[in-house]
Formats: structure tokens, sequence, C-alpha cells
């Protein structure tokens, strides 16, 4: 009797693959460099992004006004998956020296965990660096060298809301976690209109109750993501963090959810939104270009709320730092200087106002001198004075500690369907962002 | 010593011999290495035994393994019935048999991953055909994969319809090959077809039977690609088995973990499968 386990199979086959056309880029590369001096040749470079419609439109639209004011350079794009298969993806390109002279990948822990400082040309000489907003480079910060250059703008976690539902039953924007249910029991009580949606269909829009509510839980807790890192403070026991995973419980057992939550997706959860046949819809301000695209009167119909807490006076915006661009040690020569060019582009205000042209943006840009354009969506007018406030908004947990388990969205959906209970979920959460901390060798576990 | 002739060199080992050691017998060691370790694509850590004390204590792990037993169980028994009952319909005389036969087996041509999108959609509890059709005849259908209840066994339904056409196969081969004397000679005594079926067909069509439980039962032991395409192990963690559980170690980075996953699953498959193997050729032989 033989077996063969698949997934071991399959990996290898992967690499060996990999390795394969690893030889034939590279011989491929090198045989286009040949090609004459600089200045009298073009360079071509290619740009590996995320497979979604807006990365894709948005690369589009960047390279256009790049290479139109770069005439030396050609910049071809090359998509990848996102989620985990996107970072298995990546991972496996570095290490086989297989990746392209630029790639998008995620900032914070998901950066952490592709080895910056063996993979990645620093760019802590280039003089753009300055202008990013620091909230951005410490995100992309390993050993004191920056890393990256963002690529968007900044995404607010909260609730998207329907203003014409608001309007019609005289609700107002709630700051705490009691008005919201308070403003919930009238949307059922008037009916057709579902209170929250929820959209398990597609996992990891069921998670944003609790890292949208991360702002609220460093007003209560400042230290706990410094002593999360530390294994010193967990969600169960945690009375702030517990709460994120309490208010999913909390929509389902008050049944407010839609109801076909189980297998909704994104899609679905924006179209009852724009239609108002939803009124609030946890999730990031990142799906407002999208929403807006299929419904233009979403602009003005749908707003945006930070995710109430217990203490009104402490409400603030869970706010995550766009994904950045980085550039592999792989990439020498001219490719180099053609890549660091394509990278300065993006982190000047040239690059701001070419990416708001693709697609109205997720939020404020993290490059100084870069302002948003007048017909922002209501949502993301929504999210500027949360910003401007100080001690208005904080960074997602995500971003200020390298600790994120892989099975969240798969403990909140349990939560959300009333499989499983919060203190039950947040404890299951525990254990498996313990595996994390281990895989990165961190102090303390 | 007589020494056998033989037309070809050993040589022509060679190539086949290359294949199976870096594909199949140089990964299964590594990975019996790897699984002592905790390794990013980038740098390994020797751990010792941790991964395996890790995985043990995966939370997800010991519903993955009850789910895993129920799946193979519950896939094997059905495609052993069904199978039997289609073949016994399908080697008796009626009308278009051979067209018959087809459209029981087209479905094992079909890609897996297409059959458990396809049924996603069907399985869809408000816009899905399945629970259209029977709210027709006033049935309100459950949530076939987004109620925890039902998740797993619909998956595991799908997973009948389109396997049994292999079961079935092979049956009506083990019908076929019953020698027509033992038939007639219990017609000629009087046996009832029910007493034919029981005594002669049942008993004879073993050796088939053992090739379909095996068969089966490793398969629906190591499924994967067809609940990863319909549920994801989904709602939560309702319907994982051991191998979707290892591919999100896998998919999440913890490679070392993963390996020792796998290494388990192997030692698992084997432990439940030679025994089997064993104990009904064993029968087999006896009789």
């Amino acid at each position: 009797m033989t077996f063969r386990p698949d997934m071991r199979g399959l990996a290898v086959l992967a690499a060996g693959t990999l390795a394969l056309t690893a030889c034939s880029a590279g011989s491929l590369g090198s045989s286009d460099d040949s090609g004459g001096g600089p200045g009298a040749s073009t360079v071509t470079i290619t740009y590996l992004i995320g497979n979604q419609d807006q990365d894709i439109k948005t690369a589009n639209q960047i390279v256009k006004d790049f290479t139109a004011k770069n005439a030396g350079i050609t910049v071809k794009t090359e998509t990848r998956p996102a989620g985990t298969e996107g970072d298995n993806l990546v991972k496996t390109r570095l290490s086989t020296g297989d990746m392209p002279e630029v790639f998008n990948y995620n900032t914070g822990s998901l950066f952490q965990a592709i080895a910056p400082q063996k993979n990645l040309v620093p760019l802590g000489d280039q003089p753009y660096v300055k202008d990013l907003d620091e909230n951005f480079t410490k995100t992309v910060t390993a050993d004191g060298q920056v890393y990256g250059v963002p690529g968007g703008g900044f995404m607010g976690g909260g609730v998207l809301y329907s203003i014409p539902v608001y309007t019609k039953l005289g609700l107002k924007v709630p700051t705490t976690w009691a008005e919201f249910m308070a403003n919930n029991a009238k949307i059922k009580a008037a009916g057709g209109v579902a209170p929250v949606i929820q959209t398990y269909g597609e996992t990891w829009t069921s998670q944003l109750f609790v890292l949208g509510d991360f702002h609220n839980v460093a007003a209560a807790e400042p230290d706990f993501a410094d002593r999360y890192t530390k294994n010193q403070a967990k969600y169960a026991t945690s009375a702030a963090a517990v709460k994120g995973f309490e208010h999913t419980q909390a929509v389902h057992d008050a049944g407010y959810e839609n109801t076909d939550f189980a297998s909704a997706k994104l899609p679905d959860g924006l179209r009852m939104l724009a239609q108002g046949k939803g009124a609030h819809y946890p999730m990031l301000s990142g799906v407002i270009a999208n929403m807006v695209d299929t419904y233009p009167d979403a602009a003005s119909k749908v707003g945006l709320f930070a995710l109430p807490g217990d203490d009104a006076s402490k409400n603030g915006l869970t706010v995550w730092t766009p994904g950045g661009n980085y550039i592999p040690k792989t990439t020498t020569g001219d490719k180099l200087e053609a890549a660091k060019k394509f990278l300065a582009f993006f982190a000047s205000p040239d690059g701001c106002a070419s990416l708001s042209k693709a697609a109205p943006p997720t939020g404020p840009y993290a490059v100084k001198g870069c302002t948003l354009p007048d017909d922002v969506p209501q949502a993301i007018k929504d999210m500027q004075p949360y910003l401007d406030k100080p001690g208005g908004s904080s960074l997602a947990l995500e971003f200020v500690s390298p600790v994120k388990g892989p099975s969240l969205e798969q403990i909140t959906v349990e939560v959300g369907s009333g499989i499983r209970k919060a203190k039950d979920g947040a404890a299951r959460y525990d254990e498996d962002v313990k595996k994390q901390a281990q895989q990165l060798g961190l102090a303390g576990w | 010593m007589v020494r056998v002739y033989r037309p070809y060199s050993n040589w022509f080992y060679l190539p086949t011999a290359l294949i199976y050691g870096v594909l199949f017998l140089v990964p299964t060691f590594a990975s019996l290495y790897f699984s002592l370790t905790r390794w990013s694509l980038f740098e390994s850590k020797f751990i010792g035994l941790d991964n395996f004390k890790l995985f043990f204590q995966e939370p997800a792990l010991v519903k993955g393994f009850v789910n895993t037993l129920i799946y193979a169980f519950v896939t094997s028994g059905s495609k052993v019935v069904l199978g039997l009952l289609l073949a016994v319909l399908l080697t008796s005389q009626i009308v278009a048999r051979g067209y018959l036969r087809s459209v029981v087996f087209f479905p094992v041509l079909v890609s897996t991953i297409g059959v458990g999108l396809t049924f996603t959609v069907l399985m869809n509890p408000e816009r899905g055909l399945i629970n259209g059709a029977l709210s027709v005849i006033g049935i309100d259908g459950p949530g076939w994969l987004t109620d925890p209840k039902w998740a797993l066994l619909s998956v595991a339904a799908v997973d009948v319809w389109k396997g049994v056409g292999l079961a079935t196969l092979i049956y009506i081969a083990g019908i076929v090959s019953i020698p027509r004397e033992y038939v007639e000679a219990a017609r000629v005594d009087g046996a009832s077809s029910w007493e034919t079926f029981r005594r002669i067909v049942l008993p004879l069509s073993r050796p088939a039977t053992v090739t379909v439980i095996i068969l089966s039962l490793i398969g629906g032991l190591r499924s994967f690609d067809l609940i990863w395409a319909m549920t994801r192990g989904g709602p939560g963690f309702t319907s994982d088995v051991i191998a979707s559980v290892i591919y999100k170690q896998y998919q999440a980075g913890f490679y070392g973990l993963s390996t020792a996953g796998n290494v388990v699953l192997f030692v698992v498959v084997t432990a439940v499968i030679l025994p089997l193997s064993w104990f009904l050729n064993r029968r087999e032989v006896e009789m």
C-alpha cells in the first residue's frame, strides 16, 4: 500500500517548478540587459500585485503615469492571489530568488514574516523617506531600516452605515455600544431592513467587530499591544479585548443579522448597504471604492463611524496602514535603479494623484504633500475627523504587534453564527496566536 | 544457477528510479526531518518533538479527526451499498443498460473542484436550486453547507455522488466474472432472485467489496479537495478534516507543524488500512 500525502507532493512540485522558472526567467532577463548603454535602451521591470480588480486598476494607472514621465523604463505587471495563498507565494518566490523587481505586499506583522533584513533592499538612503507618514514607516521598518513605500491610502475599520435608513428613522450616529444596540433595536422594530449585515460566505469579513475594536482596547489598556507581544496579555482575560468577541456574539444573539448571513458574500453585503436593505456593515473602508463603482449612489448614501465602545469620550477609529511596495535583494544594476525610481514615484504627490485617478481613495495618503480630491465618497470624508482629533485613532493591532493568528476569521464566524460562545472563541484565538509567536521566535512564548 | 535471460539492461530502471527518488523518497525522508524543526522558507531550527506536541494540542484536531473518521466511514459505507445495488441493477437485463452505465460513471470523470463549486451553488440556502426545488413541494430545506449539523454530511453526499460510479464499475466487473453455472444451478434448485443474490452474488463478489472498501476508505481518510472547494472546513471549524487542518497550518506558514501533521496523517492512514487490508484479504483466502 503506497500513500502519498498530497500537500507534500504538491509543495515539492511547486518548489520544483518555481526553481525551473527561476532559471529561465533569470536568463531571459540578462539577455534583455545586454541591449546597450544606459539611456539608449529601455529597462523592463515587473511589478507584482494582488489580483483584486482594484489592485489591477490602480497598478495600470500608476504604471501609465510613471512611464509617461520615465521614457527609458517599461513596467510590466503580474498578479498574485490575495490572502494566505498570496502570503505563501510571496515567501516561496523570495526564497527561490524568483521575485519580480518590485512587489506589493502587506505591512506590519506579515511584512515581518518575510524576513526583510535578508530579502529586501533597504530604502533608508532615499530622499523621499522623510516625507512618509511615521505611522506608515513604523510598519515597514525592521532593525531600524525602512524597506517599503506606501501603495495607497490609509484604511479605516469601522461601521459603514446607510444614511437614508438613519434619516428615515431619525437615528443618531452612536458613540457607545449601548447606543449602537439601541439603534439596531429601532431598525429591527421598523422592519424591512437588516440592522447588521454579516457576510460569512467570505470568512475574512467576519473579523471587523474584533479587529476594528482595537482603538477601544488601546484606549482602555494603553499597554495592551506591548504586553500582548510579550505573552502577558490575552484576549480572553482582558476585559477590554474580549469585548470584540462579545459584540460579535451579541448581534447574533439579538437576531440583528441579515437572514442569509451564513452564505452571503462581500458583494451581497455591499449591495444590501447601498440599496438600504441593511443598515450597518462593519467593514474596512478599502471596499468603498468598489461599492461606489457598482452603485454610484452609495458615494453619498453610505457613511462611516468608528466601532463604538464603552466610553463615548474615548471612542475612535482603528486604522490600517496601506500595503507597501518593496524591492527584493535579487534586483540589481539598471533594474534596481529603475525600481527605485518607480518607488520614488509612489512616494510623490504625482503618485498620489495617479492613485486617486485610478479609484476613489480608501482614506488619507501616507505621503506628505498629498491631498484627497474634493469628490471623495462620504464614508471616506467621515474618517477625517477621527484622524484630525488627537487620540482619535489608533493603528490596528497587527501593525503594532507581530502576533496575529491565522484562524481568527473561522473563530469569529463560529462566534457570530452561534456555534461558539464569545469567551470560548477568545480563548481559542489566544491558542491560535501562540503558534504564530513561536514560529516568529518571539521571546516569552 | 540458471541465469534468466533478460532482453533489457537494468539501467532502464534508472529514469523511473530517479523520478521516484527525487519526487517521492527524498521528500518523504526530508519531511521526517523537517517535522522535527520549526522552519520558515528561509531557515530552520531543530526543536525535537515540539511540533507533534503542538499538533496534538490543536483544538481543531480532535474535531478534524472525528470528522475524518465520520466522513471516511459514511462515504465508504454508502459507496459499498449503493455501488453493489447499482451494479446488480446494471448487470441485469434492463432497457438502455449501456447508457445507464455511462450515466452512473460520468461523475467520476468530472473535476472534483468543478463538482464542488457546482454543488456549492446548488446548495446555497437562499438562491440554490436544491432548496428552490424543495420549497415547491413545501419543504423548507436547511442551509446544506452553512448549518454546522449538515455541512460535513452534505459534502459526504456529494463525494458519494461523484465516487459511486467507480465502486459500481468494480462491482460490475466482480459480478460479471461470477460463472453463470452457479446461478443456473441455483435456479434449477428453485432459488428465488433474493436467494441467488444473498447466497451467490454477495459472497462471490467479496474481492470487489474488499477493493471498494479499501479504495474509498483511503480516499475518505485523506479527502481534502472536495471539502476545501465546498466549505473550506467551515462554517468555522465544523467540517474540518485532518487534511484541511494541516493545509491551513501550512497556509499560515507553520511549515514544521504542518509537516508533522502530514507525518501523523501518514501513520494514521497506514494504521487503519494495513490491518484492514490484512483482515479482509485473509478472510478471502480462508473461504
